[in-house]
């Protein structure tokens, strides 16, 4: 009566709540994925790299020029993004014309590299970021307390995709995109310069995960590898939402969190496991992914 | 011709067990017989790199330094274990077979457990300083290891016993599904119980790949126990603090860190890490002599950061094997690792991070273990200023009793 399964239901709306705000993480992240996966060919394993990078250039900004969590979360995207475009110019543009192998290769050095690099400079075990304090404090929702800021996450996640959505099915600028993906001659013939256009989706899809990683800076802790223990889960999401879909990669995103969340209240030791499992059902039943076309 | 080379290999093995230790070959015998090799394991690249890892390295370093001109040289190797046992347990193997005498440090227990069978296999030294499963001095104990820092016992009894004697009579545990959290939530449940309190529930979250730990919070909240008690280390560690005090944690629980140095402090900030209680066998600002051992190794540190527990541990631990190995000679050192180690367990311990001690029968270093909680922002007068001492369990106390481990070299 009082319990679903022997856990107290309101400890489980708590744990579907929690769910879902991990859920937002792996949308946001899911969904540059397969904005770049779609429109580049690429898959940009540097991408939980650049997570991270988002979160220590929020804490530089913070640190080293008092700009505090309002400004990194303009600047930031656009720092690291600029930083994604020239990664695309000088490394992964070369790899077009080769096999899906060399990108994924290509990037995974690149996210070592970075990753590397930030340990070497700032250590392991992370740097101190607080949460704003206008987010700061949590509600009594009878069945749990809830951060304001976890709450924030979500609502501004949501925006986001659903921003990043209607711009690439509703604008015209998301035309040319989906039309240089099906046919990039054909559309540089009617005169729109698309290694330029591809150029700066790239840099979107890394402002993205930089965002996310601005995001993540106050919650969990600033450290060079909090991006590859996300990354293969993001990337587990992607694939079950269907490479390129950017609708499925959001929605898997979303409900993973939440089935993850799930497993933490009722057999947390598989709760690192279960994404997985999902994985290869999905890739069993419908190889294409949930959403993909085949 | 493949299934017969690996026959004569196996044969050769054999033989070199049965002349226990396996003679190198003699020209190359007589090269390296002045050199003693330590490798120092350990993680490079994970949550565990900070209070262990490179500064694990300078320390053995320093404690080289301090043991040149004793008629023989000290040569240091050093690789990353990821924090996995099977890679741990090859380049132990690979380390040893190549004359490497003694490996240093190894934190994750984990790896530990399986380099600390490698070591009895092939007769060399294991001087371990960063895991903290007391199973190393107990069921799993061996003549060829030396267990230096810190275990799951003491940091249980120190930690879990102030709280438990404080008013913290229910406990909820966080817990990383390995050997090290199972043993750290083992022991200190124990105190807990010894003393009238209760063990409310536990999760256990897959390690290393949690990222987020409110799901556990949340449970440990409703289970209205009165504390937390993080059986993990390094930034899980952190990161469940940081989080406890975002979820309302800490207002009606105390949070209890089972394993914290002050690097987690450091990473953490003083505002959030304020008042929370801890136990170290070192800490820099302890006494002159671990402020004139800080001030020494620093220039090697990297980043010129304060040594932490486990480094000082790596410092004590190389300090005394090598004076073993000079009191022995070191072509008996290299020749026998059961011999040093029986060496080091006669000796008297004595350097500037931990002071005098000894190694127990069961490979346990004793020293005295201290609570600390952390300072205020107000009240740290710099940048690695962190903690003050609440209370200190002398080294007789501070450990297991041999009896009760259950290791078999311990005879009653």
């Amino acid at each position: 009566m009082d319990g679903i399964f022997g856990i107290p239901a309101p400890l489980l709306f708590g744990q579907l709540l929690l769910g879902l705000i991990n859920g937002a993480f792996y949308a946001m992240l899911s969904l540059g994925l397969a904005v770049i996966f779609g429109l580049l060919n690429i898959v940009n394993m540097a991408h939980g790299a650049l997570f991270m990078m988002g979160a220590f250039v929020a804490w530089m900004l913070l640190t080293w020029f008092g700009l505090g969590y309002w400004w990194a979360l303009v600047l930031v995207p656009i720092i690291v993004g600029a930083f994604g475009v020239l990664l695309e110019k000088l490394f992964i543009s070369r790899l077009y014309k080769l096999d899906h192998l060399y990108g994924l290769l290509l990037t995974f050095g690149l996210a070592l590299v970075i990753e590397g690099l930030f340990r070497n400079q700032f250590g392991s075990s992370g740097l101190p970021y607080r949460i704003p304090p206008a987010l700061s404090g949590s509600w009594d929702l009878d069945f749990m307390f809830l951060p304001i800021y976890r709450a924030w996450v979500v609502i501004f996640a949501l925006v986001a995709c659903l921003a990043t959505w209607l711009v690439i099915e509703k604008t015209r600028l998301g035309a040319y995109l989906r039309a240089a993906t099906e046919n990039a001659p054909l559309v540089q013939a009617f005169g729109v310069n698309v290694p330029r256009m591809v150029t700066l989706t790239y840099g979107a899809g890394v402002g993205l995960a930089a965002l996310g990683g601005v995001l993540a800076a106050p919650i969990y802790s600033v450290n060079p590898q909090m991006g590859s223990n996300l990354i293969i889960v993001v990337f587990a999401v992607v694939v079950i939402g269907g490479m390129g879909s950017i609708l499925g990669a959001v929605l898997t995103g979303f409900a993973l969190g939440v089935v993850e969340g799930l497993t933490k209240v009722f057999y947390p030791e598989a709760s690192a496991t279960v994404i997985f499992v999902i994985m290869v059902i999905v890739l069993l039943a419908r190889p294409a992914g949930l959403f993909g076309r085949a | 011709m493949g299934g017969s080379g690996v026959r004569r290999r196996g044969l050769l093995a054999a033989a070199g067990t049965l002349a226990a230790g396996g003679a190198a070959p003699p020209a190359r015998a007589q090269q390296q017989a002045n050199v003693i090799r330590l490798g120092v394991l350990t993680d490079m690249s994970g949550p565990y790199r900070d209070p262990t890892g490179p500064g694990s390295v300078s320390c053995t370093q320093q404690a080289a330094a301090e043991m040149a001109n004793r008629g023989f040289t000290v040569e240091i190797l050093q690789a990353d274990h990821q924090n996995k046992p099977d890679v741990g347990a090859n380049i132990a193997r690979q380390w040893y077979d190549q004359g490497v005498d003694a490996i240093v440090d190894v934190p994750t227990s984990s790896v530990a457990l399986a380099i600390n069978g490698i070591a009895r296999e092939k007769n060399k030294v294991f001087l371990n300083s960063g895991a903290a499963t007391s199973d190393l001095t107990g069921p799993a104990c061996s003549p060829n290891t030396v267990h230096f820092t810190y275990d799951t016992f003491m940091l249980a009894k120190s930690t879990g016993a102030a709280l438990a004697k404080a008013g913290g009579d229910t406990w909820f545990f966080v817990t990383a599904d390995y050997a090290f959290g199972h043993a750290l939530q083992r022991d200190t449940a124990r105190f807990v119980e010894a003393a009238g309190g209760k063990v409310l529930g536990a999760a256990r979250y897959p390690f290393p790949a949690t990222t987020d730990f409110s799901a556990f919070l949340v449970q440990a909240q409703a289970s209205r126990a009165k504390v937390l008690g993080l059986a993990n280390a390094g930034t899980d560690t952190a990161t469940c603090i940081k989080q406890a005090r975002e979820f309302g944690l800490t207002r009606n629980m105390k949070v209890a860190g089972l394993l914290m140095s002050f690097m987690e402090v450091h990473s953490l900030g003083l505002p959030t890490a304020q008042g929370l209680l801890m136990t170290e066998p070192f800490y820099w600002d302890l006494n002159d002599r671990t402020r004139a051992f800080a001030e020494r190794v620093r220039p090697r540190m990297p980043g010129q950061a304060m040594p932490a527990q486990v480094q000082a541990g790596c410092y004590g631990v190389s300090l005394h094997y090598l004076k073993a190995v000079a009191d022995m000679g070191p072509a008996a050192a290299k020749a026998d690792g059961r011999a040093a180690v029986a060496r080091m367990k006669a000796m008297p311990t004595d350097d500037d991070a931990f002071g005098q001690g000894r190694v127990r029968e069961d490979g346990r270093k004793i020293h005295p273990s201290y609570l600390f909680e952390v300072k205020a922002p107000n009240e740290s007068r710099g940048q690695w200023d962190y903690l003050k001492v609440v209370a200190t369990t002398p080294a007789e106390e501070a450990f297991r009793p041999v009896a009760e481990g259950g290791c078999p070299l311990v005879r009653s």
